[in-house]
């Protein structure tokens, strides 16, 4: 029996090792190729770990191309919008969430159906509304898109988030002398933190990784957004792997400080539904 | 402290009616409570008293101002409520202070307002502690305290003792009783528990269906039931009933059973004979006697440790008896029982309680 229990956990433990080896190798062969010189990079073969490693793609990326601006557009342009999304999405989901009004099963339905079309089909429709407006080329235009997007499912997120805070503490405090927007800031939304902290985390990395609108509505180097800025070092003849790996790297510490940030939070809130009682 | 006047009031959730007009004047420093089952109104009711649904017609007076319209804030009343709501992410003096900080009283008057509030309800060692570091008993006098802070001009209490233990819910409701004695505030209590609505009450507002059923004194009700539901709803073991016709004959009145039974009443005014009525008696009332005029069968019976209840059967007709002398019957046995007149209710075929004797 101990022995069956025994194997059991062995095999569960393996199981979650190899799940973590899947998941994790492209990241580690990303990082093994950013430290990868040139010259070996075709020449060993495959290996794990290259004879020679060498840190020259990372000093090139930051001292010699124009990474550090496309690093510091998506830090502006993320940061902005799960800001903005976060705050219009907490403020539209407590109303969805408490308060009864007209056209409210319509302004569900309409926020749902956005979510059916394939980003694709709306590329040309925004390029030529923002066009006339200045806000191609633009971060403040990008933040515009993002956003826009990211609201509707944000909203349904924080809803659910509302959802689980008994209404009873508002009303408490409504009685003890709140008024509900009082009630909101000082009694439901510091419930709400690990909500917002999900909410962030989602927007941002969403916008952080976006490619389709970035390649789209931006052009010139000045205003592109790190995932535009990685195609760059793909030239008509060769693809520079070492210095696209290691600015891929670099754009990976942004979004993991952000969530150790947050995780604290995170954790309470993807568990919070569970046990709504 | 205040009076609280309830005019007409009606309310309805879309096409539903919940509320059918009830009237009611709560004087100053009594201690209401609305009793009836789930569904019965009294929890809408006191929302609105509370300001937190809005009244569909009629008006809501506190101390003689008309308050319909006015936000909870801003009617200086302190609920309680059966989740107890407390704010998770504050201590227990946070949260006996959070009205006071709202109305920007003073560090001091805070500090006096909540270490006399925790003073009186023993909170003194848990003031710095989190609601989730409480028990269920602890979290109730938090709320309690949270409400007697600010000395607001009525309390409502919405069933704030449905989620203790039968022992704990036993010592708040006497700890509620004598915390209105020290403060003789007006308070409007809500449960669906009668024993709670008896201890705790100075008139008792029975609800049915939206309806207003009997306004009266605990005893009130339970000795002279207005209607077939308070009779029922009020005592426990809950009131026998025995329906049949009301028969008069010269001087003597009747109730004639189905199965032909008949049980001698005493005439009441407002009945004819041959109506249907329905008889009431209360198990305690019921006399166990050697000379007894009926003959009942026992079917069970329940020890509660303070008396007995003894189920019975009297010409099939079930019967409850508390009794408490522990006689040592089985089930199969006969006894012989009488239904004393004195202790007989009389009701009319619409429930209502018949009690005049004929002119």
């Amino acid at each position: 029996m101990r022995t069956r229990k025994l194997a059991f956990t062995l095999a569960h433990r393996l199981a979650i090792l190899a799940y973590i080896a899947f998941a994790l190798f492209p990241l580690f062969w990303l990082l093994k190729v950013s430290v990868t010189p040139n010259d070996l990079l075709y020449s060993e073969g495959v290996r794990m770990w290259p004879s020679r490693a060498t840190l020259e793609h990372y000093t090139f990326v930051i001292a010699h191309s124009a990474f550090p601006t496309f690093f510091k557009n998506s830090l502006i342009v993320a940061g902005s919008t799960a800001v903005t999304v976060t705050i219009l999405a907490s403020l539209a989901g407590y109303a969805l969430s408490r308060f009864r009004f007209r056209a409210k099963y319509w302004i569900v339905a309409l926020m749902l159906i956005t979510q059916m079309f394939p980003l694709v089909m709306l590329v040309a429709p925004i390029f030529k509304m923002l066009s006339p407006l200045g806000l191609t080329n633009s971060l403040t235009g990008l933040v515009i898109v993002y956003t826009a997007f990211n609201v509707p499912f944000a909203t349904f997120l924080m809803q659910s988030f509302f959802d689980g805070i008994p209404k009873d503490l508002e009303e408490a405090a409504m009685i003890d002398g709140a008024t509900q927007f009082i009630a909101f800031r000082q009694i439901i939304l510091p419930l709400t933190l690990p909500g917002i902290a999900a909410t962030l985390g989602f927007v941002f990395t969403a916008a952080w990784s976006e490619l389709l609108f970035a390649l789209m509505l931006i052009s010139g180097n000045d205003a592109a957004t790190f995932p535009v800025g990685l195609l760059t070092f793909v030239s008509k003849f060769s693809v520079d792997f070492g210095q696209m790996m290691a600015a891929g790297i670099l754009a990976l510490i942004p979004a993991c400080l952000f969530f150790l940030l947050i995780q604290r939070y995170l954790v309470q809130g993807l568990t919070a539904g569970a046990v709504k009682g | 402290m205040a009076s609280i006047d309830i005019e007409g009031i009606r309310k309805s959730f879309g096409a539903f009616p919940v509320l059918h007009g009830v009237d009611l004047t709560i004087r100053d420093g009594e201690f209401i409570v609305l009793v009836g089952p789930s569904g019965c109104g009294k929890s809408t009711l006191l929302r609105m008293i509370a300001g937190l649904e809005e009244v569909t017609a009629g008006d809501i007076r506190i101390d003689g101002k008309r308050v319909n319209d006015l936000a909870p804030k801003d009617r200086d009343i302190a609920m309680v409520f059966q989740s107890y709501a407390l704010y998770p992410h504050m201590s227990v003096a946070d949260n006996m202070s959070y009205s006071l900080r709202l109305r920007r009283s003073t560090k001091e008057k805070i500090a006096s307002a909540v270490s006399g509030a925790a003073a009186k309800l023993g909170l003194d060692p848990l003031l710095e502690r989190r609601p989730r570091a409480l028990s269920g008993g602890q979290r109730q006098r938090v709320a309690m305290g949270r409400a007697i802070v600010r000395q607001p001009k009525a309390f409502l209490f919405d069933e704030p003792l449905s989620n203790l233990d039968a022992r704990l819910r036993e010592q708040m409701r006497a700890e509620i009783k004598k915390l209105h004695g020290d403060l003789r505030a007006t308070s409007i209590y809500v449960t669906h528990d009668q024993i709670e609505a008896m201890t705790l009450a100075d008139r008792i507002v029975a609800m049915h269906g939206g309806v207003v059923q009997q306004v009266g004194s605990p005893l009130d009700l339970y000795d002279r039931p207005a209607n077939l539901f308070v009779a029922g709803f009020i005592g426990s073991p809950g009131m026998n009933f025995f329906e049949g016709r009301y028969i008069v004959s010269g001087d003597r009145a009747d109730l004639r059973l189905a199965n032909g039974v008949m049980l001698p009443v005493r005439r009441m005014a407002g009945i004819e004979s041959g109506a249907a009525a329905t008889l009431g008696i209360r198990p305690e009332h019921v006399a166990i006697a050697g000379g007894g005029a009926l003959e009942a069968k026992v079917d069970l019976i329940e020890p509660t440790g303070f008396g007995i209840i003894m189920h019975v059967s009297v010409h099939d007709v079930p019967l409850k008896i508390f009794t408490l002398d522990r006689a040592m019957l089985t089930p199969g046995a006969t006894v012989r029982i009488d239904l004393p007149q004195e202790s007989l209710h009389l009701f009319d075929e619409e429930g209502r309680r018949l009690d005049r004797p004929p002119a």
